[in-house]
């Protein structure tokens, strides 16, 4: 049977693998390259990066760093932030991505998502959603809304009714984060996790808010998701991944137990 | 040398990635006396069926892979790959190689699990192997071994000797097919850590005879 993922999220800043809570106040913790190759070995399903140099001049440097990783490990990753075009996601898969994740650009132009589809595979193409909890509305009839440029701005859009339109529009998986959980340890957001899940046929990944294994096993179960972004709890050395899916699978989750 | 077919099938940097990390020169082409004077060869692939096919027929390379399973030379699908050796597929109704008989289907879209939890396509992830036949390529793998799997169709092969092991998606699917010297793969070993990285190297090291 098919096993849950549980995949480390690197936010990358100008080469170097940076933390933050809710997007603000981010602090140096390694090499992404290094990291990588050390989550790798633990036994990770899986590896997200996230490049948030602010300066597009900078950008050249996350290629670099998705070439050295590519060189390195030998189980998939993708590559979000600051994706914009079909050109920007083909540099990403070339130099060694499995998938690319895009995010605000696609919520602004939602060709980017079937463009990428047709060009480099469904597989290929992650779309990323920031949400915020806002309560229930004739507008935002789900609750959660959609929102960009690292949580800052509300863009009137239905979450459900975004993950339901992008699915159609070709995309391959969701990465669903909650700006409400990022970073807080407190939990996923497991009531937003379920309802986008129950309703798309693609696989969703819970992000936001994990901070001890108790955490993934809800969301993997209530939470109905695919699979499971960490960050802290495994970045400041609190969890290993293995004592992560030792826990998974003592409560009866599927993992993959060998790497 | 091992040649790595490239037929407009997505990137193949990752098989290329693997190969040459394992010690082992490789190079990515679609030049056919490249491929021929190859010691073996390697048919990844992602994507559709019918644009593979079609890409594998203007290119010319759909004979030159039927002629290497009759000369003898070792030869690993991966993925998309895989499902092009068989006869037909029913993604784009598209016609074949028809190196094993069969065809490649869907998954059903309201498949479930044992416990009955709805299952999506595609079959993204990890997943295991059972039924594994004894063979030189599979011979390192551990019990809890799994691989990478991404994909809406597999190859379901008419003979059983065809099957080499098999995955269970709320139904069980011919996850590694092969005889003589083609073995070929549903999932990608590429992208599969250690035990994707071994199958490959007793590929680059198999002397089939």
């Amino acid at each position: 049977m098919l096993s849950k993922r549980i995949i480390p999220c690197l936010d990358v800043r100008e080469g170097r693998t940076t933390k933050g809570i809710r997007f603000e106040n981010n602090v140096d913790i390694g090499n992404p390259v290094e990291m990588a190759s050390f989550y790798y070995e633990a036994g990770a399903d899986e590896l997200v990066f996230y490049d948030i140099t602010a300066s597009h001049e900078k950008r050249n440097i996350m290629i670099d760093v998705v070439r050295r990783v590519a060189e390195t490990i030998f189980i998939p990753f993708s590559v979000g932030g600051g994706i914009r075009d079909v050109d920007d996601m083909r540099n990403v898969l070339l130099a060694g991505a499995e998938k690319v994740s895009v995010n605000s650009a696609a919520v602004k132009n939602h060709k980017i998502i079937s463009q990428g589809a047709e060009i480099f595979g469904s597989q290929c193409i992650v779309l990323g959603m920031d949400v915020k909890h806002v309560g229930e509305s004739v507008k935002i009839p789900s609750g959660y809304e959609i929102v960009i440029n690292g949580g800052r701005k509300y863009m009137g859009i239905d979450a459900l009714k975004w993950a339901v339109e992008a699915q159609k529009l070709g995309a391959g998986e969701i990465c669903l984060n909650s700006i409400d959980a990022d970073g807080t340890q407190d939990g996923y957001e497991l009531k937003l996790t379920s309802l986008i899940s129950e309703n798309v046929s693609i696989p969703v990944i819970a992000s936001g808010g994990a901070g001890k294994p108790e955490h993934l096993c809800e969301v993997l179960t209530k939470g109905k998701a695919d699979a499971a972004l960490i960050a802290s709890m495994v970045h400041y050395g609190t969890y290993t991944v293995s004592e992560i899916k030792t826990y998974l699978d003592s409560c009866g989750v599927k993992i993959r137990k060998s790497w | 040398m091992i040649a790595i077919i490239d037929y407009d099938a997505g990137n193949l940097a990752s098989v290329e990635r693997a190969v040459s990390y394992l010690g082992f020169k490789c190079i990515v082409t679609n030049d056919i006396k490249t491929i021929n004077s190859s010691e073996r060869i390697i048919f990844p692939g992602v994507g559709a069926a019918g644009a593979a096919m079609n890409s594998l027929k203007r290119l010319g390379l759909d004979s030159i892979i039927k002629q290497t399973v009759i000369d003898g030379k070792p030869i690993l699908g991966i993925c998309l790959g895989t499902q092009i050796i068989m006869k037909y597929s029913e993604e784009n109704e598209t016609p074949c190689l028809k190196i094993i008989d069969g065809s490649v289907k869907a998954f059903p879209p309201d498949i479930k699990s044992k416990d009955g939890g709805r299952l999506k396509i595609p079959h993204m992830g990890w997943n295991g192997l059972e039924n594994i036949k004894k063979h030189p390529v599979l011979s390192d793998l551990h019990e809890d071994d799994e691989f990478y799997f991404v994909h809406g169709y597999y190859p379901n092969p008419n003979d059983s000797e065809h099957i080499l092991g098999t995955t269970d998606y709320g139904i069980s699917f011919a996850s590694v097919i092969g005889f003589n010297n083609i073995i070929a793969t549903q999932f990608h070993p590429e992208k599969s850590g250690r035990p994707g990285l071994s199958l490959l190297k007793n590929f680059c090291m198999w002397n089939y005879s």
